[in-house]
């Protein structure tokens, strides 16, 4: 079993870093790269979105944190110099403090009550970014520079993006290579000792607090990992496109972090990393369609609910059934 | 001051109208219709063509808005919520549905009325002036005073007709209700095609006055869902209540914070985080919904 996970983990490090390049190169659409780059770092938000369903909360406030990331990178680099390595996990850790602070109180909310409160939360973020002069309202920060050079002990790890030949194929690599650490992150965390409280909670938070498991400390903690990735994702959106607006990330972001999560399916910890390929890559390939894009896309989407209730994932759940 | 009130009362009344129609389907299936916005813009769009394209009187188009979303609203919740209630295994899943259904709506939208902003000439001209304390226009006085009456026949309605107790006790326990005899699959539809029919009728009322667009959809489902949070999700007292709130919240903001920029709706979020922190199930709702 282990040996089938381990091939399986190789076969996926082949796609990306070897098939997906080539292929690209195959068919000279190096625009792909921008897409699945988006893609990546769409999957690790939905990462984040995940681990709360995962504690039985619905979210649809990443955004906001996706938000606040970008802002705080963008802000740390362009006022105050710091190299953006740096502020990629500040602004994770930035988020992450903001998130306990929010989450103490509307935590406790249950179901839509917390599904409602997390989507006024990106409106929240939008008009704080409207309001607030650092964030230079509504124009937003543009022509952020590109990150430089990092080395550690004098050996450059990763070379600064301005001399790169094709600043695109640094940021896939980048932003797949960030996607990787996440979900093993995040598959780490479900199968220790932490996921095992988690999912006590997602199904029945009474009963797991009668057991003597601290409920409150636990799905604050799992609010604020998930912060984490949504303000790393945000960070590296808001360097990619060299710009943030408060309209970077809106509510319709929110809920499609949330749908990405749903489409994959909930029993899966690479659900939401399904979820956003098929719908941000399914959005783009229909891009053919023109005016009936997002008809089709919508279309498709409802269909796939109607066939698959469960997520694309819960097509495992037969096969296993069966066998 | 009195100006203020009365413009609180005008935008309330309507608000009201619309987190009715939104709490009445969460409170019979425990579905987020994220697409009720869609459904409200859908509305004025129907009362639009039926007003300015056909040249009918505007009851007729209010009529026509209602009847086509009150379908709409059956046909979605027949044919795809019902299935996919039965068949998930977590209620969420109704979620990706019906945000799946905002989406298509705004496309059908697009394809259908454009993307331009459309209104429905005044249908009465003239201005109420009292005293230059309270200036009107009397259209405005007119879809309040109507919103009004339609929240009082809802009412009504829920309270007194077979049909509304039916879905009362649904809301209430669906399995005593089930036991009771109710039909459940029916009262469902009729209360998503009831809720579907209040947004198209908002929508044909406010289409004299702001006129839609397709981009209002998305907004207005989370003024909603603000307003039944206030009063607390899936009870009608509630709905009223949270609609007036904030209508008044926004009328207040509006001119008291005019001078800090547009900061209201920062002001209300945050109050409302605040309120959610020390209420959590909002001034009516049931604990944990």
């Amino acid at each position: 079993m282990n040996a089938k996970k381990l091939l399986g983990f190789a076969a996926f490090l082949l796609a990306v870093f070897v098939l997906v390049p080539l292929i690209i190169k195959a068919t000279g659409r190096s625009d792909f790269y921008y897409t699945l780059t988006s893609v990546a770092l769409l999957s690790v938000g939905a990462a984040g979105v995940w681990l709360t369903f995962y504690i039985g909360r619905i979210n649809i406030g990443q955004g906001a944190y996706a938000l606040v990331g970008g802002y705080v990178s963008t802000i740390l680099v362009t006022q105050a110099g710091v190299s953006f390595w740096l502020t990629l996990p500040l602004a994770g850790l930035f988020c992450a403090l903001i998130s306990v602070l929010i989450g103490l109180p509307i935590l406790r909310l249950r179901g839509v009550y917390f599904a409602m409160v997390t989507l006024v939360l990106t409106e929240v973020a939008r008009l704080t970014a409207l309001a607030l002069p650092i964030t230079n309202g509504a124009k937003g920060i543009t022509s952020i520079p590109l990150p430089g050079e990092f080395s550690l002990f004098g050996i450059t790890i990763i070379p600064a993006f301005g001399s790169l030949a094709n600043p695109r194929f640094g940021f896939y690599i980048m932003a797949v290579v960030l996607m990787i650490i996440t979900y093993l992150v995040l598959w780490r965390i479900v199968n220790s000792r932490l996921g095992h409280l988690c999912r006590s909670l997602q199904q029945n938070e009474e009963l797991s607090a009668s057991i003597g498991v601290n409920t409150a400390y636990l799905r604050v903690l799992a609010y604020a990992i998930s912060s984490f990735f949504g303000g790393i994702a945000g960070a590296m959106f808001a360097s990619i496109a060299q710009s943030i607006y408060p309209s970077s990330f809106v509510v319709a972001d929110s809920v499609n972090f949330m749908l990405y999560c749903f489409l994959g399916g909930l029993g899966y910890v690479f659900g939401p990393m399904l979820g956003t390929l098929l719908l941000y890559f399914g959005w783009d390939l229909l891009s053919i369609a023109r005016e009936y894009q997002l008809l089709i896309y919508s279309g498709i989407m409802i269909l796939l609910m109607l066939v698959l209730p469960n997520g694309v994932l819960s097509l495992l759940d037969k096969k296993e059934g069966r066998a | 001051m009195e100006q203020i009130i009365a413009n609180g009362l005008y935008l309330g009344a309507q608000y009201a109208l619309i987190a009715l129609g939104l709490t009445l389907i969460f409170s019979l299936m425990n579905v987020l219709n994220f697409a009720h916005g869609q459904m409200y813009v859908f509305g004025g769009f129907v009362t639009y063509t039926v007003v300015v394209q056909l040249g009918l009187p505007f009851i007729v188009g209010l009529f026509a808005s209602a009847i086509v979303l009150a379908i709409m609203g059956a046909a979605i919740e027949k044919f795809l919520f019902a299935p996919v209630i039965r068949r998930s295994k977590r209620d969420e899943s109704t979620m990706l549905l019906a945000a799946g259904i905002a989406f298509f709506l705004d496309a059908v939208i697009l394809l259908a009325f454009g993307e331009k902003q459309r209104g429905v000439p005044k249908i009465v001209n003239g201005v109420f002036n009292w005293d230059m304390r309270i200036i009107m226009p009397y259209d405005r006085i007119l879809i309040g005073v109507l919103a009004i009456l339609l929240i009082v026949v809802f009412i009504g309605f829920m309270n007194y007709s077979r049909t509304g107790r039916a879905m009362r006790a649904l809301a209430q326990d669906k399995m005593a209700a089930q036991l009771m005899g109710v039909n459940v699959a029916r009262y469902s539809m009729i209360g998503f095609a009831l809720g579907a029919m209040l947004a198209g009728l908002v929508g044909g009322l406010l289409v004299t006055i702001t006129g839609v667009n397709l981009g209002m959809g998305g907004p207005t489902s989370v003024k909603a869902f603000l307003m039944i949070m206030i009063g607390g999700a899936g009870v009608i007292s509630g709905a009223i209540a949270g609609g007036f709130i904030l209508g008044m919240m926004e009328s207040v903001g509006l001119t008291v914070l005019s001078a800090y920029g547009d900061i209201t709706y920062l002001v209300i979020f945050a109050t409302l985080m605040v309120f959610l922190a020390v209420r959590p199930q909002g001034l009516m709702g049931k604990p944990w919904g």
